[in-house]
């Protein structure tokens, strides 16, 4: 009977380590350890063996029992991994098709992007973000900001008109005012918005985007609002880049000044290769914006709501979104912001 | 302003070229646009040459053979085609190799056979002159071989300054003088008109009145023995260099002095003033004058003239008559030079369309005093250039308000303090001076700054103490200043509520796929049409304006499908044609009832959202994705208000220009609770075929929203709700209804019914099929019920399901099993 017993248990073991596959393991598990199997009937049979031989057979045929399950469970889980290295296999796929994606790729346009950018900068220090009508009345756009009766920008020519006193704001500037009517100083405020103007070209459009800026507080310098401007230009064009101040001419400010960053295209004005830089003509600044100490004049027509000119100060300043956008990313026209083509959304 | 450098070193001469005086004056607040090179660009190869023989070419009939003196050791031979060309004349020779200001390099050459070693130059050649009738003969007492450059201005370097509207002193070479002074420290040579040869006094045989007060001062002066011709080389020379074209002795003269002062002039021929008499006044209406450039001009009562005997003679500071012209015959000139009112000057010249070097510098304002300055160069110049003789006296009549410019000026206070306090940095009280006194500023010294009297040509811009910070900043340079960064104290930067949620939305259609554009605030006058709106429709009641520079741009935008459906067509018809698009921006109603003369009280931002051509892009899976439609452009509507955390729902509603079977209006949930209200806040739908077509657009679904009443509807600070401590009961639900229940009322129905246990409802399944029978529709609903108290039992949750059955019932609908 015992050898028997171990007969069973060498077949078994032999057609185990024999199978290739799960489903030859599951036939050889049947075959020697299902329900009609000689080994487990044996083990069943042991309560009508003598009783001097039910020990001995009963712990035999359990060991090769045991010994067989061992066997088939490795097997089967060598089985198993050399079969899912084969599934594996058999499901490559060709890692450079393109994705499928879960949504296609859009984007803010350019214009915003840029805004948003200079709108961080300036929160980053200490300013708010305030927006205003773009149908304005001329005595926000041009009077409370000293542009005198006779002053060019008010010609039909150079503005649009909706009534006699009611224009499309040919600057944010008009929110300077509206601002200061608002809220007493201390005043930080920047003011990005559509404005408006009779002009058309590559380097014009009809409509366009201004960021005004606007600091008073009752010790606001030039030379703060140069420190504001370098950190500004520094975050917008780079680490190395320098500011310069020109002195000119805005109806509402006193001292005006214009603002040049260094170029960031060019050494000295040249390319590497000799040629002159086109983006600073060869000058190795760039314009970037216009802006100075608020006009006392324009503090008289807010006075009543705490700005009177002897007691606070303050810089202001205004510049073009296009232009920061066209400097920085090199559009060559102007007019390819409004036409909207996805091929030039899609770029950025 | 043209400014050559010749002309102004006889003023101030810096000790620094073209380059660096430009840098200079751009540091100092006067731009310089250009630095051009007039003439001939280097000196090499011109030179004196005189005339030994001119004899008449074989083989040219307009050629002469001329022997020249350049010289060398021998003369040698040039070809030239002018008639005046004669032997013994002193002339100038451009010899082979020299460079001519049009840049062409002179060679020698055979002209029909005879070689030529060079060219004898007229006026024009060197851009001393418009002269080019023959060639320019010169002083005998220059020697051949000397450089031509010693005998004339061949090369001048000439700033073009861009100046600003501020400074009308600096349209002028010895204006400009003045600041390079200041900004240099060059000397600056006492002005022209410092010895007038003219007297004051009355002037015998005119009668001048002024009777409008745009005329703040009137002068004039009687020249008699003029001689009228072309004037002298250097003078022609200089008003080419500065841009202006020479025409005769006297014009030019009125035109050097201008140009030199800063002031202009007007000559009249004496002959040809009517009665002796002038009088300036406004004109009346339908009067009207015959101008200096041959066209007849009807005035108005807005335009300032000068009339004599027989009517209007002269535009005041914007263009002579041509009756009074100055012309060759004339021997007796009346010189103007009058103070005019700058506003005024500047409407006449826009509304004529005639703007002049005259009206350019009047319209700017100019002082009182500058009209003897002028009369002063003017004079001295007539008597050296014209043969004239000045008579005595001068007629100097003021307008209605006075002499007020012999009033003392009163000083203004410049305090040390205010200086350092509003640049940032201290400037010394002595710098202060010098820069102002170098600006022809008079300084005094008080005891906190200095006191200081503006001078009349800086007097109306300079008002204020800011003025002459601003002076003194811009002298010693703004660029010196230090970087500082303002005192922040207690000013906090950040974005608002709305700004933020404003910019979340955006973000949320850029990731979801869509573009952004930024189309024109203007709307062609036949959007309204094109989108079929009705007569009552507000959107209809735009802001018009006034002045468009096309017709297309004559309104302002109510709605931004029109800028959507514009770019959708303009991309599709480029071969682009799937197009996922929006824009975020403010539209100008006008509110019924609100005055059209005042700016509207409300810009409204919109958020526009537009969907043609597939759904998603193709890809090597989905070849063929489906087309969007209405339920693509709700689901982009849905992703952006659950974003907001808005409650919102849609309900069939049409629009015009909307299909009428696939088209709802958006509604928002404000507040909570017994208080919450509804407001609709825009439209979603696919376009009306027809009016896609007319776009020449294929099926187009789009949404536009009210944002500012979206984001108005946002919730604040969301509070926390409790997820964790109870479980959710989860059931599926599937009722038949009829057809024509929507799907929002269902939900509406099962949520009230629900109660506060009812956490969530959503249609997740919807069948139609023949089982079911025509005219009805079976939803599976997924319902979750939840209670932040306490476990629920299956007792709460059957309640409240059969609450729902039931409700479910009245509604007419049948549940499934």
């Amino acid at each position: 009977m015992i050898d028997r017993i171990e007969e069973l248990r060498a077949a078994g073991a032999a057609e185990v380590a024999a199978a290739t596959s799960s489903e030859a393991l599951e036939q050889a598990r049947v075959r020697h350890l299902g329900r009609r199997a000689e080994l487990p009937n044996l083990l069943r049979g042991v309560a009508e063996l003598p009783p001097e031989q039910r020990g001995a057979v009963g712990r035999a045929a359990n060991v090769a029992r045991k010994a067989l399950e061992t066997l088939i469970e490795r097997r089967g889980g060598e089985l198993a991994a050399s079969e899912l290295d084969a599934q594996l296999a058999r499901d490559r796929v060709d890692v450079t098709l393109p994705g499928a994606p879960a949504l296609p790729a859009g984007g803010l346009h350019l214009l915003t992007q840029t805004q948003r950018e200079i709108e961080d900068v300036f929160i980053g220090m200490g300013f708010n973000v305030a927006e205003g009508p773009e149908v304005e009345h001329i005595h926000y756009n041009f009077d409370a900001l000293n542009h005198d009766a006779a002053h060019p920008a008010r010609l039909r020519s150079d503005t649009f008109y909706v009534a006699d006193e009611v224009v499309l704001r040919t600057h944010t500037s008009p929110m300077q005012v509206r601002a200061m009517e608002q809220q007493p100083p201390p005043i930080f405020i920047i003011v990005p918005g559509r404005v408006y103007r009779r002009d058309s070209d590559a380097t014009h459009t009809p409509q366009f985007h201004q960021i005004e800026g606007l600091a008073v507080d009752v010790d606001i310098t030039l030379a703060d609002l140069r420190g504001t401007l370098l950190q500004f230009a520094r975050a917008i064009f780079g680490d190395e880049r320098q500011v310069r101040l020109r002195p000119h001419f805005f109806p509402f400010t006193e001292p005006s000044v214009e603002v040049d960053v260094s170029c960031f295209n060019c050494t000295d004005g040249l390319l590497a290769d000799g040629s002159r830089c086109p983006l600073c003509k060869g000058t190795s600044w760039i314009e970037i914006l216009g802006a100075g100490m608020v006009d006392p004049n324009v503090f008289g027509y807010v006075r009543e709501y705490g700005y009177d000119p002897e007691r606070i100060q303050g810089f202001a300043f205004g510049m073009g979104v296009e232009r920061i956008a066209f400097l920085k990313h090199g559009v060559s026209d102007l007019r390819l912001f409004y036409d909207n083509d996805l091929r030039f959304l899609r770029q950025f | 302003m043209k400014v050559p450098l010749s002309w102004l070193h006889e003023y101030t001469r810096p000790d620094m070229d073209a380059l660096a005086l430009a840098e200079r004056l751009a540091m100092t607040g006067t731009e310089v646009e250009r630095v051009l090179r007039h003439g001939v660009a280097a000196l090499d190869g011109f030179v004196v040459g005189r005339v030994l023989a001119a004899e008449q070419h074989p083989n040219a009939d307009r050629l002469r053979v001329c022997r020249v003196d350049v010289g060398g050791e021998a003369p040698v031979q040039i070809v030239c085609g002018a008639p005046n060309v004669a032997a013994g004349q002193t002339v100038a020779v451009a010899q082979p190799g020299a460079v001519m200001p049009d840049g062409t390099r002179l060679r020698e050459a055979k002209l029909r056979g005879e070689p030529s070693e060079g060219m004898i130059l007229s006026e024009r050649e060197l851009e001393l002159s418009a002269e080019h009738d023959g060639i320019m003969v010169l002083a005998d007492e220059l020697m051949p071989g000397q450089p031509l450059a010693e005998a004339l201005t061949i090369a001048d370097d000439v700033l073009e300054l861009e100046i600003t509207p501020n400074r009308p002193d600096c349209l002028a070479i010895y204006g400009v003088a003045r600041e390079v002074h200041a900004a240099t420290g060059a000397p600056l040579a006492p002005p022209p008109w410092t010895h007038d040869p003219g007297s004051m006094g009355p002037l015998a045989g005119v009668e001048i009145a002024v009777e409008t007060d745009r005329c703040a001062r009137f002068t004039a002066r009687v020249f008699e023995d003029v001689t009228i011709g072309p004037s002298p080389a250097w003078l022609k020379a200089r008003l080419m260099a500065a841009g202006q074209r020479p025409i005769s002795n006297v014009v030019d003269i009125t035109n050097y002095v201008m140009l030199l002062t800063g002031h202009p002039l007007h000559a009249f021929d004496l002959d040809r003033v009517e009665g002796g008499r002038l009088v300036v006044r406004q004109a009346r209406a339908g009067e009207t004058i015959d101008t200096l450039d041959g066209t007849t001009r009807e005035l108005d009562p807005d335009t300032t003239i000068i009339c004599d005997a027989q009517g209007p003679t002269s535009i005041a500071g914007v263009m002579g008559g041509a009756r009074s012209e100055v012309h060759p015959g004339t021997t007796r000139v009346l010189l103007e030079s009058a103070t005019w009112d700058g506003p005024s000057i500047q409407r006449t010249s826009t509304r004529l369309g005639l703007r002049s070097e005259a009206s350019a510098r009047f319209e700017k304002g100019l002082a009182p005093e500058q009209a003897l300055e002028a009369q002063a160069v003017a004079t001295r110049l007539l008597i050296d250039l014209a043969g004239a003789r000045v008579a005595p006296g001068t007629s100097d009549v003021a307008g209605p308000a006075g002499r007020w410019w012999e009033r003392p000026p009163q000083p203004i206070r410049l305090r040390d303090l205010r200086v350092d306090g509003l640049l940032g940095t201290p400037v010394d009280r002595e710098r202060s001076a010098a820069i102002l006194t170098a600006l022809g500023f008079a300084t005094a010294d008080a005891d906190d700054g200095l006191d200081v009297v503006v001078p009349h040509f800086r007097r109306a811009d300079v008002t204020r103490e800011a003025d002459l910070i601003e002076e003194v900043a811009r002298i010693d340079g703004v660029d010196n200043l230090p970087a500082t960064l303002p005192a922040r104290r207690d000013a906090v930067g950040r974005l608002t509520e709305s700004q933020r949620l404003r910019r979340r939305a955006s973000d949320t259609l850029a990731g979801a796929g869509l573009h952004e554009i930024l189309g024109w605030s203007w709307s062609p006058p036949e959007l309204a049409d094109r989108l079929r709106l009705g007569a009552d429709d507000p959107r209809r009641r735009m802001i018009r304006v006034e002045n468009p520079m096309s017709a297309d741009q004559g309104l302002l935008r109510t709605m931004l499908v029109g800028s959507l459906l514009d770019v959708a067509r303009r991309n599709v018809t480029r071969g682009i044609a799937d197009v996922a698009i929006f824009e975020a921006g403010a539209v100008y109603p006008v509110a019924r009832g609100t005055d059209p003369r005042e700016p509207p009280p409300r810009e409204p931002r919109h958020l526009g959202v537009l969907l043609t051509g597939a759904a998603r892009p193709a890809t090597w899976r989905e070849p063929q994705p489906p087309a969007a439609d209405f339920f693509a452009a709700k689901g982009v509507l849905e992703l952006l208000l659950e974003t907001l955390r808005v409650g919102w729902r849609v309900e069939a509603a049409t629009e015009p220009f909307l299909h009428p079977g696939r088209s709802a209006a958006v509604l928002v949930r404000e507040g909570a609770g017994d208080d919450a209200r509804e407001t609709r806040v825009g439209w979603l739908g696919e376009l009306h075929p027809a009016i896609a077509a007319d776009w020449e657009l294929d099926r187009v679904a789009a949404f536009e929203l009210d944002l500012d009443a979206v984001i108005a509807a946002a919730p604040g600070a969301v509070r926390y709700e409790d997820y964790t401590s109870f479980p959710e009961v989860r059931q599926d639900l599937a009722v038949v209804v009829p057809d024509d229940i929507a799907a929002g009322e269902v939900v509406r129905v099962v949520r009230e019914a629900g109660g506060p246990l009812l956490a969530s409802a959503e249609v997740f399944d919807v069948y139609r099929g023949e089982q079911l029978g025509e005219g009805t529709v079976s939803l599976a609903l997924r319902l979750a019920f939840r209670s932040p108290e306490r476990t629920l039992t299956d007792e709460d949750v059957s309640a409240r399901r059969a609450k729902i059955e039931a409700a479910l019932a009245q509604l007419g609908g049948s549940l499934r099993a």
